[in-house]
């Protein structure tokens, strides 16, 4: 799959203006409150009209200003995930789950609607009403009628912000089933780090009605260099590591990565399955040796890769650890008191707690 | 004191006069509301002018308004009877379009207001969701404002009931055509000896009123109960 849009439209004063392109898997686009990213898939749902540039998908134009082309919304072909799910509320679940094979353009794949139904545990919401339902229940429901339509694009709308902190993890995990299962393209709008790094293969970075970066996931979220990005406070590297085993009496999780192994607590996953760990920078320390009765569960042995320059009497220190990179927000201060230069060998110390998922 | 078989056939006429009304008059109110609440043109404050006249005119303008454009001599009167060999004036159906006029403002108004309040975002979602406008306006809309369309069809059905002006002087008084429940209850007033009638035939007006506002506050409760889930019931 992929996706190109380039588009520009006027807000009243707020001018978007937005160009990237996007593959398979979940590209999230990721910014601040207010940056443009539903406005960018408003566009793409043919919500929102552009004024000029144009938006295909695989190779179907949906629109172009040039060639005059505006495909109407109900023949684009792409599921739509709204932050407040929308449901209808007139009709059951059930109805709502239905409603997306009505009219979908799409020929219907049998045992579709079971799977769906089994793979978000609909089955007994199915004839429950919408305004009886929690704010989770109702995210998945959307999500599952959004499915249901067998969209060729699936759009995600912040699906988690009308969410407590457990509903969201009980919801980021079934979207993790979702992306695994369903082999469809997902666009996931989101201002939350900790989602981003989760879901995400590519992310376009929003800033102020424009696409500033377009990358990696774990190469944008790890930059702080840029505008609108995680910035200085959330800022730091992601990894990509396998459970290797669980200790159930201390509830904490073994992963392993290029590298080396991390000991995170709280993990929902069975081992050998694939995690991402967020090491936010301000959370590393570094020492020259091995220290001794510390009750840090993370030393990892690495060296000096590179030295930030300073701002606001901080430095980033970029650590290599077999094939990761880790990085390190410390005072000027602190570098100089270690002499610490490129190449040389270092422990980069994580407290388990910091990459706590939850 | 029961009403006798004069009584129960004006009762019956006006019934399907307001009935009739009624159904005729919905579909045009759904779309004149529809279009006052989700379309803009030019001249729309003229045309909700328009739409409200009967609303604030006196019945019997109405009436001889009708006369003109339904009469013999009419523009309306003569393409009825010469394509279709229709004659409205000084029959039911003449009280019929009499009584559905003179209640038309009032369907309108609750339709679209009715419409007015329906959450868009949820068309929005619909279409996302593979429905064309009509379909969106079928399975979503016209569902969602369904509470507002059966008050609308209450509202109307009453003024409809208790329509005197405008069918007077559009279709006259005639006994078994066009003398409804109001007209029957004047007439009665009139002649000595009436009054018994009149007030039987009064206390049946009072007893269908209260019918039809019973039947309409339980079918709007029911819809709206299926519309917004069993929390809307009153148990929070």
């Amino acid at each position: 799959m992929t996706l190109t849009v380039d588009i520009e439209r006027r807000l009243g004063s707020f001018r978007l203006k937005t160009a990237f392109e996007a593959g398979g898997g979940v590209t999230a686009l990721f910014g601040r409150s207010g940056a443009g990213k539903t406005s960018v898939i408003n566009a793409i749902a043919g919500i929102l009209r552009p004024d000029s540039g144009c938006i295909v998908v695989d190779g179907s134009v949906l629109f172009d200003s040039k060639r005059g082309i505006d495909v109407p919304t109900p023949r684009r072909r792409v599921g739509y995930v709204f932050q407040e799910a929308r449901l209808f509320p007139h009709l059951s679940v059930q109805g709502n789950l239905r409603y997306a094979r009505l009219f979908s353009r799409a020929p219907e794949t049998a045992g579709h609607f079971e799977h769906v139904v089994e793979l978000l545990g609909l089955a007994q919401l199915l004839d429950r009403r919408p305004g009886n339902l929690s704010a989770g229940e109702k995210q998945r429901v959307a999500i599952g009628r959004a499915l249901l339509s067998e969209p060729r694009l699936l759009l995600l709308d912040e699906p988690l912000a009308s969410l407590d902190t457990h509903r969201r993890s009980e919801i980021l995990r079934y979207i993790e089933l979702m992306r695994d299962e369903v082999k469809i393209p997902i666009l996931y709008v989101s201002h939350a780090v900790d989602e981003v790094v989760r879901l995400a293969d590519t992310v376009v970075l929003m800033s102020a009605g424009e696409a500033v970066a377009t990358g990696a996931a774990d190469e944008i979220m790890g930059r702080s260099d840029l505008p609108g990005a995680a910035g200085p406070f959330e800022g730091g590297a992601v990894i990509d590591a396998r459970v290797v085993a669980q200790d159930l009496e201390f509830d904490l999780a073994t992963l392993a990565f290029d590298g080396g192994t991390l000991t995170v607590p709280n993990v929902d996953a069975l081992p050998g399955e694939p995690v991402r760990v967020r090491i936010r920078a301000r959370d590393v320390s570094i020492a020259l040796e091995r220290p001794q009765r510390v009750s840090i569960q993370n030393v990892l042995e690495g060296s000096i890769a590179g030295i930030g320059v300073e701002s606001g009497g901080v430095v980033e220190v970029a650590i290599s650890i077999g094939a990761a990179v880790l990085r390190s927000r410390v005072t000027r201060r602190a570098v100089q008191q270690l002499g610490l230069a490129p190449g040389q060998e270092v422990f980069a110390l994580v407290k388990a707690v910091s990459l706590d998922r939850r | 004191m029961f009403p006798t078989l004069e009584e129960l056939q004006i009762l019956g006429l006006s019934l399907k006069v307001a009935l009739w009304s009624v159904l005729v008059s919905l579909p045009l109110a759904v779309a004149v509301a529809y279009s006052l609440a989700r379309v803009n043109f030019p001249g729309k404050t003229l045309f909700d002018a328009a739409v409200h006249l009967p609303l604030v005119l006196p019945p019997v303008v109405v009436g001889y308004f009708l006369l003109l454009t339904f009469g013999r001599r009419g523009p309306v009167g003569i393409l009825l009877e010469e394509w279709f060999g229709i004659v409205v004036m000084f029959k039911w159906t003449g009280a019929a379009i009499a009584a559905g006029v003179m209640g038309f403002p009032l369907m309108v108004r609750a339709v679209r207001l009715s419409f007015e309040a329906i959450d868009r975002k949820l068309e929005d979602a619909a279409s996302t969701l593979g429905a064309g406008p009509l379909a969106v306006f079928a399975t979503v809309t016209l569902p969602l404002a369904l509470p507002g369309v059966l008050t609308g069809m209450l509202l109307s059905f009453a003024r409809g009931l208790g329509e005197f002006g405008a069918t007077i002087t559009f279709v006259s008084n005639i006994p078994g055509e066009t003398r409804t429940l109001p007209l029957a209850i004047y007439t009665y007033t009139q002649v000595p000896g009436g009054d018994e009638s009149a007030l039987r035939l009064s206390l049946l007006a009072v007893v269908l009123s209260l019918a039809a506002l019973f039947v309409s506050e339980v079918m709007v409760r029911r819809a709206t109960r299926r519309i917004m889930g069993d929390d809307a019931d009153g148990r929070h």
